[in-house]
């Protein structure tokens, strides 16, 4: 026993080293099971398939826009903000007001493309604005309560948006004008609209700006502090409690983007699009390992991958299967790798 | 000399738990005091009410004439005071170097921050050869090291090191001591928790004995050694 045990120094314990190849085979089998769908849709219609996975991880973006929101307050405080989801939402809504009721713009033209660059910050001021007084006046008292309290409060606050919008919004989908050019680029022979346009020029800077505030900024330096170690970071002089306001008010800032992106891209609003898209957004960020930056925008684009080819290729379980589809694949994802894809099992954090 | 420290009276519970009671110390610029007792005595629960991590439900706080109970950590540590911390708290997912810039995480001064770098790393050659490991990776001593060079990147006018010998190996403890000496030559103030209360009193000026929350003795660090209550508690009696 004690030579067996020596021998294995080097690799982990049995119990890792059953792990480890348990996740390479799930891997592989998963992978192979991908790729051979792909490849029979591929050899059916091949011009189809390159279709469907760019409007696929078109919205597989949007969804690391509201992913991250979810990763990044888990990351630094441990909760599950089911609320989020509804922030979207009331965003979606908000930009709908901004550019047709308050600034009354109906059509693509610079005065309507001014207004989307106007709703764009205005809407992220909203998202960050919201999120920071809900952290303030709910979560930040409950800080040191059992991890019960804060959770049951942010179904609570999830409630609360829920109503918001349904007030704001009225209780079915509204039809909003777009102010995006509606004609469509060619990449051979797929089509790219002008709103995945959009979306890449919006939401891709926003993904790197992110990522360079919490890697080089001193800001960033306080929020991976605070997400190890509370106390240790106050110790250096970090201000926690600004730090985990600072954390909303950027997440925040990617859910009214988000909005703003969706509503003009998709063009309908409705009160319970928070539960809708930010159940899919948390469901990436779990997939791909909540508290990691990444991890969320890998497991938003698979994820939205994954739809758009089941919804939309020839072979596939069709549209009704989506959320079907996906779980199922998170559900596999996680009996492999049950900490998500780029996390680690001692929970990596921001 | 001018009271640097001035703890009066202070009473800090855990909920129901009242750890600190009537606690009352203080620490002269240019001293090393130490916080000596047993285990539970309320030693780092004092630290950690000086650093701002506890608010004291009696009592205050001064340091330099200013009021400083009440007030959070990053308050306390833009005051001066900077604390390296029980069981080491150093940031794991981060590399030696990471964590000791977030130990300057508010001087401005770029040349100064690089210059107590250097300083520190001087004082803890071993800590150079592994700059840029991740923290977490590191050994039990070598994390120790780091947490107090940590602190000290901070450039504090008093250092508060709860246990700064803890788990390093005789040679080390040594070294980690001449490194107090070192410290407070360079000008800095020293309050310190000591599980080896012989060395602790070997460099201290003057001690307090805590136990079960409250001051029980206080005086020079030489006295205390001489003490026979003391050394038959603490000091393994002869
Ligand atoms: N977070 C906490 N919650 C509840 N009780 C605590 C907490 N931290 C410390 N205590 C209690 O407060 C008392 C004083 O603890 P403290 O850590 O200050 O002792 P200490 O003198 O530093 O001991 P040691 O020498 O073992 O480090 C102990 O009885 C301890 O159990
Ligand atoms: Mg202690």
């Amino acid at each position: 026993m004690a030579k067996s045990a020596e021998m294995q120094k080097f690799k982990g314990t049995p119990g890792q080293i059953r792990r480890q190849r348990i996740e390479r085979t799930g891997a592989i089998v998963i992978s192979l099971v991908l790729a051979a769908w792909i490849l029979v849709n591929l050899l059916k219609s091949p011009q189809q398939v390159a279709q469907v996975a760019v409007l696929g991880l078109r919205n597989g973006l949007l969804y690391a826009l509201i992913a991250l929101g979810y990763t990044l307050v888990y990351g630094i405080i441990e909760l599950i903000n089911f609320a989020h989801g509804d922030l979207f939402m009331l965003s979606a809504i908000f930009s709908s007001y901004f550019i047709t009721v308050w600034f009354k713009q109906d059509e693509s033209n610079p005065a309507g493309w001014l207004t989307f660059i106007s709703a764009l910050f205005a809407v992220m001021a909203f998202g960050a604005v919201i999120n920071v007084l809900i952290e303030r006046l709910a979560y930040r008292r409950l800080r040191n309560a059992p991890r019960l309290a804060p959770l049951i409060t942010a179904v609570g606050m999830s409630f609360l948006l829920n109503f918001i919008g349904l007030k704001w919004n009225g209780s079915t989908p509204r039809q909003w004008p777009s102010v995006i050019p509606n004609n469509d680029i060619y990449i051979g022979e797929v089509r790219i609209n002008m709103t995945t346009i959009l979306l890449l020029l919006v939401g891709v800077p926003l993904l790197l700006a992110l990522n360079f505030i919490v890697t080089n900024t001193k800001s960033g330096k306080a929020m991976r502090a605070t997400a190890q170690d509370k106390q240790a970071a106050a110790l250096m002089g970090i201000n926690v409690n600004k730090t985990i306001a600072f954390t909303f008010a950027i997440g925040g800032a990617m859910a009214g983007a988000a909005g703003l992106l969706y509503q003009q891209s998709i063009g309908t609003t409705n009160y319970n699009l928070g539960f809708q898209l930010g159940l899919i957004a948390f469901t990436s960020a779990v997939l791909g390992g909540i508290g990691n930056l990444w991890g969320a925008v890998v497991g938003a684009l698979l994820i939205g991958l994954v739809q758009g080819l089941n919804d939309g290729l020839p072979i596939a379980f069709g549209q009704q299967w989506s959320q079907t589809v996906v779980f199922a694949i998170l559900i596999t994802i996680l009996v492999f790798k049950p900490a998500g894809l780029l996390g680690k099992v001692t929970t990596e954090k921001v | 000399m001018t009271a640097m420290l001035e703890v009066k009276n202070i009473e800090v519970a855990y909920g129901k738990i009242v750890a600190v009671k009537d606690v009352s110390l203080t620490v002269n610029q240019g001293e090393i005091v130490t916080l000596i007792g047993s285990n539970g005595a309320g030693k780092s629960t004092t630290l950690r009410t000086i650093s701002g991590l506890l608010k004291p439900r009696k009592g205050e706080i001064t340091f330099k004439g200013e009021r400083i109970d009440g007030k959070p950590g990053h308050t306390i540590v833009s005051a001066g005071i900077c604390q390296s911390p029980e069981g080491r708290r150093i940031f794991p997912r981060m590399s030696a170097r990471e964590n000791l810039e977030l130990g300057a995480f508010l001087r401005n001064d770029k040349a100064g921050v690089a210059a107590d770098m250097e300083r520190v790393l001087d004082l803890f050659p071993h800590l150079r050869e592994r700059i840029e490991q991740r923290a977490g990776t590191m050994s039990g001593g070598e994390q120790q090291m780091l947490a107090v060079s940590r602190a000290l990147m901070g450039a504090p006018s008093l250092l508060l090191l709860d246990e700064p010998s803890m788990g390093l190996a005789p040679i080390l403890v040594e070294a980690i001591f001449d490194t107090i000496v070192k410290i407070r030559e360079q000008g800095t103030t020293i309050l310190l928790i000591e599980q080896n209360a012989m060395v602790a009193l070997e460099v201290a000026d003057r001690a307090y004995v805590m136990e079960s929350g409250e001051v029980k003795m206080s005086g020079k660090a030489s006295d205390l050694k001489k003490d026979e209550a003391i050394t038959k508690a603490y000091l393994g009696g002869h």
